[in-house]
């Protein structure tokens, strides 16, 4: 902008930034390192359990804890953990989508947020005070519950025998309750943002609430379930606290879930074990966990399969 | 397949809010009437209080009478789900169904209550609604994927092959062309020209060559100021209202000098 029209420098002036602009340079270099952080993170997380479950893996079977080797003692843990979690997504999937839906397209406004709030007040609690919880009230009050089952529907393979407040089914429920809230406020949200047009064009073609939440708000919301359900499934499997406060484990396998027959889950293992275990002890626990860390990672990439099956239909398009 | 709509005193409110006022007026079975005026007159609201699609809205109602051949689609016991199913809705935005197919979405009002229909029926209704709605050509090659690949203007009338395939009496379109380019507009309004042999047709419309170019009566709407309600405030032949309207609002309006 100088007054000097000699050179063509002035001219250009007004269009060049010299080829930076700091605000945008550092946003980048933050957000890059963020992301080197979490692979960063993973990596050295992975690289620990390796480094230290070796030991385990390499070592005389006779040694291993149990005395028959490693794949005999992780098995039934990951049987366990398996079971508990599963029963704990049964049981929360359709209770979260049935209180997110009430929530975002039933109640009446003021009922809907005082029932989120509640929702989230729930994510609050402590593990620990579920186990607690878990222990001395709801697992008592489901003796007569799981008898029934036992009387009722004693031909399926998942009850029978004498039931045990400390039960795997005891252990799924709790887990389910304390899964919930995260599911319950992510299908929450998802629900909300269903684009107002497709309601509409649901309800213009005849169709009742239930019929619109099935043709519009469900598959909007479908890769937002299931995401919420991996998070919930993620909590449960890694759960601990709970898990080595109400469940009685043994070593056994049995499909029966309300007697106190049942393996318990690693993570529990992990934190009733550890310490007071020393040397090989220590490495056969730590190999549980890597075993647990490939287990979420399997679960989170099918998650992630299943929501791209039919990107093609998701509407991004 | 068409029938005679006869609004009488119709007031609609949002909450306390009073945004139509003392609408009566009768629109012909086989014809297309037009709806023009100014941003915020309450000609959108006026259309969807026609098959109480404004009941969406929390806090919405109306007051007086809308029948459909005498039957009053405000009565007691009357369930907006079936006014609805007789009185189909064309959007301004177009919108497929973006998980469905372009099949799946011709068929998803006609699966809605439980219906069953057979396989061969359901193709001849993909077929016959698709090429009701001027498209069949286009897309019978790709019916099975996804209906939000098609352009614009193709998904238009998309959703208006969904709402003929349900066989409502009367047609509802709110500005359905003003997400479209001039082609996409031009197949949409023959089109209307076409579906106005058997069905009631009400158009919304921001552009007023077009409702002089595609309805036979129009309606002119509009508002004092802020705050106050809309009001229709001539109604007649479309040639009429463009040539020579009662009014000094509405030629005002439609000689651009407001709105």
């Amino acid at each position: 902008m100088s007054t000097s029209t000699q050179t063509r420098e002035p001219a250009a002036a007004e269009l060049t930034t010299g080829g930076r602009r700091f605000g945008d340079q550092i946003f980048r270099g933050l957000s890059t390192s963020a992301g080197l952080v979490i692979l960063t993170a993973l990596f050295l997380v992975a690289a620990f359990l390796l480094w230290q479950a070796w030991p385990a893996l390499v070592a005389d079977p006779a040694d291993v804890r149990g005395g028959k080797g490693l794949v005999h003692y992780i098995a039934p843990l990951l049987v366990g953990t398996v079971m508990a979690a599963l029963i704990a997504l049964l049981t929360a999937l359709p209770l979260s989508i049935g209180i997110a839906l009430f929530i975002s397209h039933y109640a009446p406004r003021r009922l809907a947020s005082a029932l989120g709030y509640l929702v989230d007040l729930l994510a609050a609690v402590p593990s620990v005070i579920f186990g607690l919880w878990g222990i001395t009230v709801l697992g008592p009050g489901m003796i007569p519950v799981q008898g029934g089952l036992v009387d009722y529907l004693g031909w399926l393979p998942f009850f029978g025998g004498t039931s045990s407040p400390r039960s795997m089914l005891v252990t799924g429920l709790v887990l389910g309750i304390m899964i919930l809230p995260i599911m319950t406020a992510v299908n929450r949200e998802v629900f909300l943002q269903t684009p107002r047009l497709h309601e509409e064009a649901s309800l213009a073609l005849g169709a009742t609430r239930w019929e619109m939440i099935k043709q519009a708000v469900f598959p909007f919301g479908k890769s937002g379930i299931i995401s919420g359900a991996m998070l919930g499934l993620g909590r449960a499997l890694g759960e601990t606290m709970a898990v080595a406060i109400i469940l009685s484990p043994s070593v056994r396998y049995t499909s029966v879930l309300n007697t106190s027959g049942n393996p318990g889950t690693i993570a529990a293992d992990i934190a009733l074990n550890f310490p007071e275990s020393s040397g090989i002890d220590v490495n056969t626990l730590v190999a549980s966990g890597l075993v647990l860390f490939f287990l979420t990672l399997v679960v989170n990439m099918f998650a992630r399969w299943i929501v791209s099956r039919r990107s093609e239909f998701s509407g991004a398009n | 397949m068409s029938k005679q709509i006869d609004v009488k005193d119709l007031n609609i409110y949002y909450g306390d809010f009073l945004a139509v006022q003392d609408v009566s007026t009768t629109i012909a079975p086989r014809s297309i009437t037009a709806l023009i005026g100014p941003s915020g007159c309450g000609k959108s609201t006026f259309l969807r209080a026609l098959n109480r699609m404004h009941e969406v809205i929390p806090g919405a109602k109306v007051k007086g009478s809308v029948e459909l051949d005498g039957q009053d689609m405000y009565g007691r016991g009357v369930d907006p789900v079936l006014v609805r199913r007789k009185v189909g809705m064309v959007f301004q935005k177009p919108n497929p169904f973006p998980t469905m197919s372009i099949k799946e979405n011709v068929l998803a009002g006609v699966k809605l209550n439980n219906k069953r229909i057979k396989k061969s029926e359901a193709e001849e209704l993909v077929e016959s609604s698709l090429k009701g709605a001027n498209l069949w050509n286009e897309v019978k090659d790709r019916l099975d994927k996804p209906g939000s690949g098609l352009s614009g203007g193709q998904q238009q009338r998309l959703c208006i092959a969904r709402t003929i395939a349900v066989k409502p009496e009367v047609v509802l379109m709110d500005e359905p062309c003003s997400a479209l380019d001039p082609i996409s507009t031009l197949a949409v309004e023959d089109l209307m020209a076409e579906l106005k042999n058997d069905y009631t047709i009400v158009i919304v419309t921001h552009n007023m060559q077009q409702a002089a170019r595609v309805s036979d009566k129009t309606g002119f709407f509009n508002i004092e100021g802020t705050g106050k309600p809309g009001k229709l405030v001539e109604y007649d032949e479309t040639s009429k209202i463009f040539n020579n309207p009662s009014e000094k609002a509405t030629e005002d309006y439609i000689s651009g000098r407001f709105g």
